[in-house]
């Protein structure tokens, strides 16, 4: 097998004297699905945030996309473009129109001129399935529609690998199926995806891997299949009958 | 409705509703007392007369409108300058590097202190006197836009810091996380938003400056260069009336008050967004 395109190993992170993560060591290969669960607090998303440094690691390396991203000559603007995000509430420019917000970041970051960025961007924007609303602003958009630009808006600087902060969260249940529908369609391409996620039959159909995390630490992993079926540890177990079985 | 009104007075009070009426009644009440009585007491032909003196007014055009477009000028001037120095002090008062935030720290506290009149005799005649050989661009035109500016300077910097911390740190986060560097972000993505955030403010520091043009005066102007409030106080020594005094108010508020609906009118299409 080829690099792993994202390795971290004895990742630790401390916010005043609350260490979130406690030594987190995982690899990545090129074209990997991996889905994050575990209960609010677990360090699921603080994990996925120090993959691109948006949140610094108090210990530990990460190279992710070919970027040494905790060596002391990393050029974190450059690792970036190679590394996409999508956020739970969008962040969309608000004072840009859609196609801006795609537009912009090819021409600030990648240097196309404008011609090109806009055809990519009318590209990009027909791919998730947003037609008709270039002129617009986010807040004109549904959560959902917003969400799909803001993949879009992610895949337009040409990013390597794809982070996902519980991209589907905040929104009315009833449209969460159109963004999970596009990231679908990603992984389907080969794109290497690392989600924060509580969806769990997103994670079932479409992960490679499921990282169970739990105190900062990954508590358990492997096949959807085994980890959402039949969890070994009791921790998961818990977890995953409270999320699949709210009302009991 | 209805039923409520019968039930209360079966308790033996007002209903709610009687009761605001009877408040809002005598509110109106006390007010028309009170503008019936300054109309009584007040000597309305000796106000007339200091005021309203129709062909003193009418004297003061067109000459008038030389001191009124100067107070237009001079105040963009200052605005204008204002703003060239505002916003590199906001950016350094969010500066991560240290020294920045010291520097601008230390300049809004001095210009937001001291009072406007000082620092215009410090640009008019104390600097020229530390450094003799010190040309003003545009003579009276540059001193004012310092003058004025520099204060101005001091509160827009504050407001458009604010506006700065205003921006969600999630717009910071995306254009990072997309690969543009802190100065790129804060280009593109935070102080166009935060401008637009700090609108009705600095709309607010537009009418301070409009006011604060009267002060031009100390520099010594002519009068090509006069602005309104000196304009209005010479007119009031030569007729020895307080017409002059109106008109010149009333072509203040010619121009505050539009833009405080101007103002408004923005406030409102911000909420919409």
């Amino acid at each position: 097998m080829t690099d792993p395109i994202v390795r971290i190993s004895g990742l630790r992170k401390r916010f005043g004297d609350n260490e979130v993560l406690r030594g987190i060591d995982l690899e990545i290969a090129e074209g990997e699905v991996v889905c994050l669960i575990g209960p609010s607090g677990s360090g699921k998303s603080t994990l996925l945030r120090c993959v691109n440094l948006l949140e610094e690691p108090t210990e530990g390396a990460i190279t992710a996309a070919g970027h040494d991203m905790t060596g002391p000559d990393a050029d974190l603007d450059l690792a970036r473009r190679d590394i996409g995000m999508v956020f739970q509430h969008f962040n969309l420019f608000s004072h840009m129109t859609i196609l801006d917000n795609l537009v912009v970041p090819q021409q600030r970051v990648c240097k196309l001129p404008k011609a090109e960025a806009v055809a990519e961007a009318r590209r990009l924007l027909a791919q998730v399935g947003i037609e008709g609303k270039e002129r617009a602003k986010p807040a004109q958009l549904s959560g959902g529609q917003q969400q799909r630009v803001a993949i879009a808006r992610a895949l337009a600087v040409k990013p390597r690998l794809m982070l996902f902060d519980e991209p589907t969260s905040a929104l009315d249940p009833e449209i969460v199926g159109e963004v999970l529908a596009v990231m679908k369609g990603l992984a389907a391409e080969g794109m290497t995806m690392l989600v924060v996620t509580h969806e769990m039959a997103f994670a079932r159909e479409v992960a490679d891997r499921v990282l169970f995390l739990d105190g900062g630490v990954i508590v358990e992993q492997g096949p959807p299949a085994e980890v959402l079926t039949d969890p070994k540890t009791e921790r998961a177990r818990t977890f995953l009958h409270r999320v699949l079985h709210p009302a009991d | 409705m209805d039923t409520a009104s019968e039930a209360a007075p079966a308790r033996g009070r007002m209903t709610a509703r009687r009761r605001r009426r009877l408040v809002r009644g005598v509110q109106y009440a006390v007010i028309a007392v009170v503008v019936a009585l300054l109309a009584a007491v007040a000597d309305w032909d000796r106000i007339a007369q200091s005021f309203l003196q129709f062909d003193i007014a009418a004297d003061m055009f067109p000459a008038v409108w030389i001191p009124f477009w100067n107070t237009i000028v001079y105040t963009v001037l200052a605005f204008v300058f204002g703003m060239v120095v505002g916003v590199p002090i906001a950016l350094m008062r969010v500066s991560t590097f240290a020294p920045y935030r010291w520097f601008a720290t230390a300049y809004v506290e001095v210009f937001r202190g001291l009072p406007a009149l000082l620092v215009l005799f410090l640009v008019g005649f104390g600097v020229p006197q530390a450094f003799p050989g010190i040309q003003y661009p545009g003579g009276v035109y540059g001193q004012v836009a310092i003058g004025l500016g520099l204060t101005s300077s001091a509160y827009i910097a504050e407001s458009v810091r604010a506006g700065i911390q205003a921006v969600p740190k999630g717009q910071v986060e995306a254009s990072r996380s997309l690969g543009m560097s802190h100065t790129r972000t804060m280009v593109t993505v935070v102080l166009p938003q935060a401008l637009r955030i700090v609108v009705p403010p600095l709309t607010n520091e537009l009418v301070m400056l409009t006011k604060d043009s009267s002060l031009v005066f100390v520099l010594g102007v002519t009068a090509s260069t006069m602005e309104l409030s000196k304009f209005a106080r010479n007119e009031l020594t030569d007729t020895a009336n307080a017409t002059p005094l109106l008109v010149g108010g009333l072509l203040y508020l010619l121009l505050t008050i539009p833009l405080g609906l101007l103002a408004r009118r923005l406030e409102n299409r911000e909420d919409q967004r």
